[in-house]
């Protein structure tokens, strides 16, 4: 079992390092590229919708804060990119800490509306504080980013960079959600009243996941602005924090793999309507493209209503102390 | 140990408890009887943060705790189980324990993003040191089922497994021997009662008369939200009040 699993990871791994060798095309590999920074966000959103059971409509400001934070950095005030990348998701961390007390409070429709007004605020800030962000034409002249002498120009190289960030970032979810933490939000799923009741801060475990949702939102943003090399308000509205909640349900719950899935469908599906709906109905409109995105979906949520990773056991095994006996001793 | 002095709670128009105190001893066995809807539990909840009480005050080793939250009154070390069970259900039998043992653990959140998992000591004592507790309820057998596959009384055990893997001083069980057989309440009585011998201190809410009289100390008898008595359970056996409380009780089942 743990064989098979870490051949299938092995095999995965080596798929992803080849890709940018046989994939030739600059177009092909900048879809990869969004995959991969969008499957950062979902992964945070991941923890946060599927293990501390918490929604949140806004995760796209943070995307933005990132991005708008390492740009400024790094136009501004001259800073090397690389440190930029670094420091960028601390703002959205920090924010998500300060507005996180208050709005973690509120319960399911309350929270998505709290963090849905959030994300809109943000983004009026970011079109409307033209001083400091360009206003709605947005920032340009974001340098490449560089580590040492290696400067990340082509997207073939920046693909490498983002994948290698989003492994980092699977790394340290699967550490979180396998460690008795991750046992504790399973337990905080089941019954909050019975956490607290032995003593667990349900509500600071709450806060801490929304903050590392924020900060891996704030990393993928950081790594998009280097990597476009020209930023404005307009991606990071409401439209993409609803994006970023649909790949983690589309892809399974509470699964580690499931928001990146969940990204590669969102966006490739995205991409393939746009080509293959004027080839089917040459005189549709790009309205078109949305219905089908909306079959599409409502038919996953038929089929799959805990995403296309979910199995019913897997739940069980994720962390089961069984495995702890054979090195008892 | 735990003392609680005129305690008043409404729900709306209803007052769930009117201006109870009681007192329990440190090493004892507090049980709090009577019918159905007189406030037990809703002490419960009121000693454990759940719920304000509107007026009163709840002392715990002479501190006040009525304004803590629950996790904090937890910590101090006050522990429950729920009257209508609150386990783990998507959590195996051990799962459930190691949870409740979690607070004395010092698996951080940041901590645990940067380590491997799985084979760390702490973990490894965790899951020794819930097994010894499941043993001792004699759970073992389920250790590595899921916790809402048990049958319902062993889900009440498991309740207790884990309230005490929190490292309670105090343990509050609410109605513990419901669901079980004559067989395995007497065998729950033992239990509790070498549980105080190792120095804990038990609040129980229960209605099975034969494990109240056998194992408390101290009875309060509480009715419409009030105590109407409270004394060694053959003092309180005997009070006329009692008597007509639980007749009352029984009539109203008949109709």
């Amino acid at each position: 079992m743990g064989f098979k699993k870490n051949l299938l990871l092995f095999a995965v791994v080596i798929f992803v390092f080849c890709l940018p060798i046989v994939v030739e095309s600059s177009y092909y590999m900048s879809i990869f590229i969004v995959i991969g920074l969008y499957a950062i966000v979902a992964q945070g959103l991941g923890l946060l919708m599927g293990w501390a059971g918490q929604v949140s409509f806004g995760q796209a400001a943070f995307y933005g804060l990132g991005a708008y934070t390492a740009a400024i950095l790094a136009t501004r005030c001259q800073w090397p990119p690389l440190l930029c990348v670094f420091v960028a998701p601390l703002l959205p961390s920090v924010i998500a800490f300060i507005i996180g007390r208050p709005i973690l409070k509120l319960r399911q429709h309350y929270l998505v509306l709290a963090t849905l007004g959030f994300g809109i605020f943000v983004f009026v800030m970011l079109k409307d504080l033209g001083a400091l962000t360009g206003g709605p034409s947005g920032l340009t002249g974001i340098p490449y980013l560089n580590i040492g002498s290696i400067i990340f120009m082509t997207d073939h190289q920046y693909f490498y960079l983002v994948w290698c960030a989003l492994g980092l970032t699977l790394f340290c979810m699967a550490n979180l959600t396998r460690s008795p933490i991750g046992r504790v939000f399973k337990a905080i799923h089941s019954s909050e009243r019975a956490a607290e009741a032995v003593g667990i801060d349900t509500a600071s475990l709450k806060l801490q996941a929304f903050v590392l949702s924020a900060f891996l939102a704030g990393l993928a943003g950081a790594l998009y602005a280097f990597w476009v090399t020209f930023i404005s308000p307009s991606p990071f509205g409401f439209t993409t924090s609803v994006e970023f909640a649909l790949m983690v349900v589309v892809g399974g719950l509470g699964t580690l793999w499931g928001p990146v899935l969940g990204a590669a469908i969102i966006v490739g599906l995205t991409e393939f309507l746009r080509w293959a709906v004027p080839v089917a109905l040459p005189h549709a409109g790009g309205e078109f493209e949305i219905i089908f995105f909306g079959i599409i979906f409502v038919l996953i949520m038929l089929f799959r209503p805990k995403g296309l990773l979910s199995i019913e056991k897997s739940s069980m095994a994720v962390n089961n102390p069984a495995t702890l006996r054979s090195t008892d001793a | 140990m735990l003392e609680i002095k005129e305690l008043t709670k409404s729900f709306g128009g209803l007052i769930a408890v009117n201006r109870v105190s009681l007192k329990a001893r440190e090493g004892g066995i507090l049980a709090l009887i009577g019918p159905n809807g007189a406030g037990k539990t809703t002490i419960f909840n009121l000693i454990t943060g759940v719920s304000q009480p509107d007026e009163g005050a709840i002392f715990f080793q002479g501190r006040r705790i009525n304004r803590l939250l629950p996790f904090q009154i937890a910590a101090l070390g006050i522990s429950r189980t729920f009257q209508n069970l609150e386990l783990f259900t998507n959590l195996t039998v051990v799962e459930n324990v190691m949870v409740g043992a979690y607070r004395k653990s010092r698996a951080g959140f940041w901590k645990s993003v940067f380590r491997r998992p799985g084979a760390t000591k702490e973990d490894r004592l965790l899951y020794q040191e819930a097994l010894g507790l499941l043993d001792q309820l004699g759970l073992t057998l389920y250790a590595d089922e899921p916790a809402g596959n048990l049958p319902f009384g062993q889900q009440r055990l498991l309740e207790i497994a884990r309230a005490l893997a929190a490292r309670p001083k105090i343990l509050l069980l609410d109605e513990p021997a419901a669901g079980l057989n004559p067989n395995e309440s007497r065998e729950l009585a033992v239990f509790l009662r070498g549980l105080v011998n190792q120095g804990y201190s038990l609040i129980l809410v229960e209605h099975d008369m034969e494990t109240v009289m056998s194992l408390a100390d101290e009875v309060v008898v509480m009715n419409f939200g009030t105590v109407i008595a409270s004394g060694e359970p053959g003092e309180v056996q005997q009070n006329t009040e009692v008597i007509a409380a639980y007749l009352g009780e029984e009539e109203e089942e008949a109709c």
